[in-house]
């Protein structure tokens, strides 16, 4: 077992819907992306969060492309036209989500 | 199966783009079809914005500014043009487009105009005909924004550009379509794809969603930016594609960026909600079906996407008086710096009580840029940074004593704590807050028009 980062394994993208952000996951290889589906669940998203999702996150699974989409419901304070925030469009919450530190068995980072 | 080609390449990706994009494309290779995608919601609120005090204004002006650089070549070189460049003003953009056209003496170039995205004027035959607008979001009424309307646009689709395209148009302007749309209508029209022809639209569509924000899907906004090479000269994105409905993304041979799995598979997640679901308006595209491989250097395949039936309703984006807001920055540097924006910001809000125009707590805004703002709760906290950039503001429903706060601000770099600079970009002015409301309308209650006509 080894202590890395999300974003030693992954890469990731986000973009914006209203006032909810998505943040795509895509696995390095179908081996981790079967790892991240176990560990990568709603709660830990939005445990890793917590201070900038305000709402519920909700998962979705995109095998084919090994990866995980997650919408972060009320993460914008407001949305792009309302908000005063700097990342109004959540732009870099994927780069965010992507400094997660997971525990990942040895044999999946050869 | 014949194995005609068609090249489709986005030239900008938002209001704002790199005005080199679309000049470089049409000299750095082959493409047959040079799209501009310009109407984010954002957008949108800024050209209703614009049109509020011009009425000859609210298109993409950057549109018609690169036709008059383009246009030439393109007739010269028969690459055709679409662009969701009329905003909420379209036929201010044909104006505007044909004149630099015609400033040129370029002779038999057709521009193309798609109407009837603009519903605003029709809202209270729409809505006593049962049209509900509730807000797709949150499903409030649209009664309580009713009054407060600023534009409503249906979010068409291929269909019609398609049909100005068989009419011989070389330029087909719109006001408000589907990103996705710009790329699918050229393929309806050259492989003359049935509209019932799911998978291939779908596919299609997957092609604009990767396309529809330029080089984000050739290298930009990637994780693993190291790999990028040669970021000036970054390649715009170009989708090759087959009858089949299955297509390459590349880009112009010499180019900079990078075309891999990683580089689209990252712009397949940009902005996408349920991706069985994928909501458009010819199709529901299933992106759980798209298989991708990587055929060569900077060259991607997408086959096999599966598509379904379209819902009965189009999307309609809506736009909203919804109030003013200001923000006004200082850059602050230590020791103490997070300590002494905190005094400025409460003597700024003070201060503003002393100016009769009280701003109430919920109202206020406060961001202290270089404190982890981004990456709240994620990275540690720094709590004693070098220099910090203050961003106060407020929201409110008063213009003229927003603006009283763009006038406390500078007051602090002489009559504050020690440390404090950065003024240049003048002082802060309040502006519109335009709300957006996205909602549903039954297709058979939208009537598109198209015409052609010859500059």
């Amino acid at each position: 077992m080894a202590k890395v980062k999300l974003m030693d394994i992954a890469i990731a993208r986000s973009g914006d819907k209203g006032d909810s952000s998505n943040v795509g996951v895509m696995a390095n290889t179908p081996e981790l992306y079967e790892f991240l589906r176990e560990k990568l669940t709603p709660d830990v998203v939005k445990g890793f969060f917590r201070e900038i999702c305000k709402g519920e996150v909700v998962r979705y699974e995109i095998p084919n492309l090994r990866a995980l989409n997650f919408i972060l419901h009320d993460s914008l304070g407001g949305g792009g036209t309302e908000t005063l925030i700097t990342d109004a469009q959540g732009k870099v919450h994927g780069l965010a989500m992507l400094h997660m530190e997971l525990d990942v068995p040895d044999n999946l980072l050869r | 199966m014949s194995d005609k080609k068609v090249l489709v390449a986005n030239a900008q990706g938002f209001w704002g783009d790199s005005m080199l994009g679309p000049l470089r494309l049409v000299d750095e290779g082959p493409i047959d079809y040079l799209t501009f995608d310009y109407l984010a919601e954002v957008t949108m609120s800024i050209m209703q914005k614009q049109k509020a005090r011009d009425p000859a204004l609210g298109y993409a002006t950057d549109f018609v500014k690169l036709v008059g650089r383009i246009a030439r070549k393109c007739k010269d070189r028969n690459i055709k043009i679409i662009a969701n460049a009329g905003g909420v003003n379209l036929k201010a953009c044909l104006a505007a487009t044909k004149k630099v056209i015609a400033d040129q003496n370029i002779a038999g170039v057709r521009i193309g105009i798609v109407e009837g995205d603009d519903i605003l004027g029709r809202l209270p035959e729409l809505i006593a005909s049962g049209e509900k607008f509730a807000n797709l979001d949150s499903g409030e009424s649209i009664e309580n924004v009713r009054a407060r309307l600023t534009s409503a646009n249906v979010y068409i689709g291929a269909k019609s550009i398609a049909d100005a395209l068989a009419q011989g148009a070389d330029i087909v302007i719109v006001g408000r379509c589907t990103d996705p749309t710009l790329a699918v209508a050229p393929l309806v029209h050259e492989f003359g794809w049935s509209m019932e022809d799911y998978d291939k639209l779908a596919s299609a569509t997957v092609m604009g969603h990767i396309l529809e924000c330029g080089p984000q899907c050739t290298g930009g906004n990637y994780t693993n930016w190291r790999e990028v090479k040669d970021l000036a000269r970054i390649g715009y994105p170009i989708g090759e594609a087959s009858a089949d409905g299955s297509f390459v993304v590349t880009k112009h041979q010499g180019t900079g960026g990078l075309v891999s799995v990683q580089t689209v598979t990252s712009q397949l997640l940009y902005e996408l909600g349920d991706p069985k679901n994928y909501l458009g308006p010819d199709c529901i595209a299933d992106f759980t079906t798209i298989q991708i491989s990587q055929e060569g250097p900077d060259r991607v395949k997408i086959q096999g996407v599966k598509g379904r039936a379209p819902t009965p309703t189009y999307k309609v984006s809506m736009a909203y008086e919804n109030g003013y807001k200001i923000l006004g920055t200082l850059c602050i540097s230590g020791p103490d710096a997070v300590e002494k924006a905190h005094w400025i910001a409460e003597a700024v809000f003070e201060r503003m009580e002393m100016h009769g125009a009280p701003i109430p707590p919920q109202a206020r805004f406060l961001e202290l840029f270089g404190t982890n703002v981004l990456y709240k709760g994620i990275a540690p906290k720094l709590e004693q940074p070098h220099e910090i950039m203050m961003r106060i503001g407020a929201k409110g429903p008063d213009r003229k004593k927003l603006d009283l706060l763009g006038t406390e601000i500078a007051p602090f770099v002489t009559g504050g704590p020690p440390g404090v600079t950065g003024l240049a970009a003048g002082r802060a002015r309040a502006s519109e807050i335009v709300g957006y409301w996205p909602a549903l309308i039954d297709k058979n209650k939208v009537k598109t028009s198209v015409t052609v006509e010859e500059v």
